[in-house]
């Protein structure tokens, strides 16, 4: 048999992994990049003239950072790695990339989608306005480019991110004006038996809360977030939340990152025509795979939290396995002790993944409640109460109705921002289950194509 | 379970369907309108949204001209805006290959109550200053324009709705039989729906019901490849559309006024009515961005941010099948509009009404009667208008 080709989308964890294995089966995968260096989100690597060491950049995690670093640049010879490359369409067999204006593509046999995740996002009133940013965009900009986003920042949200990225910015100098969670101290409390399944990591969190603390930022939980106080001249000044017990309080601030965990990034799957199944525990559409990583589509392997969010060493493992899977189905040799070690860890990964949506739950009662006149959409400014209207008088209770009707999720960023809110506020409006609201359909381009592409002959 | 009854029983939610309905309504005679999905899903709220006359074949022309004046009322009509902008149209042309068929076309159309104005040279770069230098002349029509078509159809089911008529989403159409003089429609589910009259308007699922009335047609589902553009200042107001022998020439485009810039064209993409499933291809979107760049260049600069299909209904002889049965009394047809429907929406329901409950129409349909297809059998009657087809094929919406 021909050696496939193999294509892997994505060099974070899962990604870089999944081309280790390949190596060691002595293929040669070509790994499309979106960063400008492998690392992926999680462990992003800094531009090349920035010489911050890892224990800086990555605290508790320099150690899996700097090996992940460490194996990518091994692989160096052994893979076909194009970085600032992004995949944006896939069909028949073929994936579709742009990179430095050059449009290109590339036929598969085996393809490997690691695409990662993103932040989720709640639609707060005054969202829009400069200085508002997501946890990972206020991270990006502290690991690669050494920048606060404010002179004064709120944190807001729920999970790990959130007092991850809160601490960093201690750590780095920024003035951090509070951190604040919508989950309660009890919700947290009650999931402590399944986030026992990965015991040095509840710990590490648990350092993080205390980091925070000993910095004198305040620190609060079961708070509701109520308005994000600015105006287009200015940007944010403000941010009004209601405390735990019933008080409303206004923090001044120049910048809130905020962030509800994370969701899938999902559009690649969606155009490579995989599968979805609803997921309860998370309240997302995720595509659907067997235990290693085999997606609906033959040839088609989803690894990482682009499937579900396991976290960083989820991710590796993830990509091993699905690596592992395409081997097999070509006819590799793949020893079974490799493949049990590793579906083993992943079952304590799910479990500790269940403790944290108990722990951190997305908060989507606050969709119900959003204001009328608070925007939804960002790309195309739609508020809430025009979607609402369009899910009452005009009966558009399905995702992609509403999305006709009201263009919500139907700008630049197709509803990856907005998308789950947006079904929220559909599900409150109708009174209707959100796994029936649907999922918004994929529609490349993944990201923005410039018309002034120059096309190579593939 | 309990049987609905109705005077007219439709079978889908397109434009089509849907303006039926609400123009039997205004009619008096009560109606059922059945649509598997949602009411304008596919080809009716996926289209480019011309609301063109020219470059149609001629006889289609009174059709057109009847729906355009309902376009023009459409707000008062059924109480809803669909954004109908009255923008002006324009085909152009590359080079000068083309220009003698716009001046055929524009002096045949006069008759038909069409006015069209040519540009070419400083004159057209001076009225139309964003085209590239390869266009040769622009044909113009002022009264022409564009409208929302994801609007258009649920905006008709709406206003049907609201003036009496049953409306069954979700409603899959398996049997259709005549028993006496009444048509009894089953559903998937098991519910029975019965009229003495019914409209076939099921798009690209039409040629399997007219199997069932042994009225066999070469139906081929397609789809559309649109795509738009992040939204930029509201400049480009005139519609435009490339007439060309060559498939991926064929290139239209339209500003809304908040900014995006909506276009398709350049060949159509693979349809499965069987899923409901249409799909944009990679290569179709390449070169309709290089395509785009060559007839209005400062389209250059811009994001592509979404491209999207819909299951579009195609005839061999780019003609829709419009009219009554050749075979059974009391059925109808409206459907196959070959990627150029959108406009003639609103007429043909109009006209569809007017028919089924008066039996005649004031508007000419002779040619696109299903009794077409027989004929063509023995004698290919439309050979004869070779040259006119020159003129009017490639014509999309």
């Amino acid at each position: 048999m021909a050696q496939p080709r193999v294509v892997i989308v994505g060099a974070g964890p899962a990604g870089v992994r999944c081309a280790e294995q390949f190596v060691k089966a002595g293929l040669r995968p070509t790994v499309i990049d979106e960063g400008r260096r492998d690392g992926g989100q999680i462990y992003r690597r800094q531009p090349e003239n920035f010489k911050r060491p890892y224990s800086a950049l990555y605290g508790s995690e320099a150690e899996r950072a700097e090996s992940l670093h460490r194996s990518f640049d091994a692989l160096h010879a052994a893979v076909d790695y194009r970085p600032e490359t992004l995949a944006w369409n896939i069909s028949e067999g073929r994936i579709h990339l742009l990179s430095g204006g050059r449009a290109s593509s590339l036929a598969y046999d085996i393809l490997v989608l690691c695409t990662g995740a993103t932040d989720r996002l709640m639609p707060l009133k005054g969202w829009q306005f400069a200085g508002t940013y997501s946890l990972g965009a206020a991270q990006v900009a502290l690991k690669s480019q050494a920048c606060s986003v404010g002179r004064e920042v709120v944190f807001l949200g729920s999970g790990p991110l959130l007092y991850l990225v809160a601490s960093q910015y201690i750590k780095a100098g920024a003035k951090v004006a509070a951190v604040l969670d919508t989950s309660s101290f009890k919700q947290q409390l009650s999931a402590l038996p399944k986030l026992m399944a990965r015991p040095s990591l509840l710990k590490k969190g648990m350092s993080l809360v205390a980091a925070i603390r000993r910095a004198g930022v305040p620190l609060e939980n079961g708070v509701t977030p109520l308005e994000i106080i600015g105006d287009p001249e200015r940007g944010v000044q403000a941010l009004s939340y209601r405390q735990a017990n019933g008080e409303i309080v206004n923090v001044s601030c120049d910048a809130v990152a905020m962030g509800y965990h994370l969701r899938a990034e999902t559009q690649l799957a969606d155009l490579a025509r995989c599968e979805f199944a609803f997921d309860q525990t998370s309240r997302q559409w995720l595509p659907q795979t067997d235990t290693d990583g085999r997606s609906s589509v033959p040839g088609v392997y989803l690894a990482g939290d682009g499937v579900r969010i396991l976290g960083a060493d989820g991710a590796e493992n993830a990509g091993r396995l699905a690596a592992l899977a395409a081997l097999a189905d070509y006819g590799h040799t793949v020893m079974d002790a490799e493949l049990a070690a590793l579906r083993k860890q992943q079952l304590a990964m799910e479990r500790f993944r269940r403790g944290l949506l108990q722990a951190f739950p997305w908060p989507a009662q606050q969709a119900a409640s959003l204001p009328d006149e608070a925007i939804v959409c960002r790309c195309e400014c739609i508020t809430a109460g025009e979607l609402r209207r369009v899910v009452c008088d005009m009966g558009a209770i399905e995702a992609n109705r509403a999305k006709a009707f009201s263009r919500v999720g139907m700008g630049r960023c197709q509803g990856r921002y907005c998308g789950h809110a947006g079904a929220e506020v559909i599900a409150a409006a109708a009174a209707i289950p959100i796994a029936e609201v649907g999922r918004l359909r994929a529609q490349a381009p993944v990201k923005p194509l410039p018309f002034n592409l120059v096309e190579d002959a593939s | 379970m309990k049987t609905e009854q109705a005077d007219v029983i439709i079978v889908g939610g397109g434009i089509m369907g849907s303006a039926t309905a609400f123009f039997l309504r205004q009619r008096g005679r009560s109606v059922i309108l059945l649509e598997r999905g949602l009411l304008g899903q596919q080809a009716s709220g996926t289209n480019f949204g011309n609301v063109r006359r020219q470059g149609r074949f001629l006889p289609q022309l009174p059709l057109a001209n009847r729906s355009l004046d309902i376009w023009r009322r459409l707000p008062q009509l059924i109480g809803e805006d669909v954004e109908f902008l009255p923008s002006g149209h324009i085909r152009v042309c590359y080079g000068q290959e083309r220009v003698g068929l716009l001046e055929e076309y524009a002096q045949a159309a006069r008759a038909y109550g069409l006015d069209l104005e040519l540009f070419a040279g400083e004159r057209m770069r001076a009225r139309f200053p964003f085209l590239g230098p390869e266009v040769g002349a622009a044909s113009y029509s002022p009264l022409d324009g564009h409208a929302n078509p994801r609007l258009a159809a649920p905006a008709f089911g709406r206003a049907a709705a609201r003036n009496g008529a049953q409306i069954f989403e979700n409603t899959e159409v398996e049997t259709i039989t005549k028993q006496g003089d009444d048509f009894l429609v089953s559903a998937s589910d098991g519910r029975i729906f019965k009229a003495p009259a019914l409209l076939v308007a099921a798009g690209a699922w039409a040629d399997k019901l007219c199997l069932q009335f042994d009225e066999p047609v070469d139906l081929v589902a397609r789809g559309p490849q649109m795509g738009v553009t992040e939204p930029v200042p509201y400049g480009l107001k005139t519609v435009v559309g490339v007439t060309s022998a060559r498939d991926e020439e064929i290139l239209y485009f339209r500003q809304i006024p908040r900014g995006n810039i909506i276009f398709g064209g350049g060949g159509r993409g693979p349809a499965y009515p069987d899923l409901r499933r249409a799909y944009v291809m990679p290569q179709n979107t390449l070169n309709q961005l290089r395509q785009l760049q060559r007839l209005a260049p400062a389209l250059a600069n811009l994001n592509l941010i979404r491209v999207w299909s819909g299951i579009e209904s195609y005839m061999p002889d780019d003609l829709p099948v419009m009219g009554p049965s050749a075979r059974v009394s009391g059925l109808h047809y409206a459907f196959g509009f070959c990627g150029h429907g959108f406009q003639l929406g609103p007429g043909v329901g109009d006209v569809m009404a007017e028919l089924i409950d008066t039996g005649r129409t004031t508007t000419p349909i002779e040619p696109f009667l299903i009794s077409r297809f027989a004929k063509q059998k023995s004698e290919r009657t439309r050979s004869a208008q070779a040259g006119l087809d020159q003129i009017l094929l490639n014509v999309e919406e």
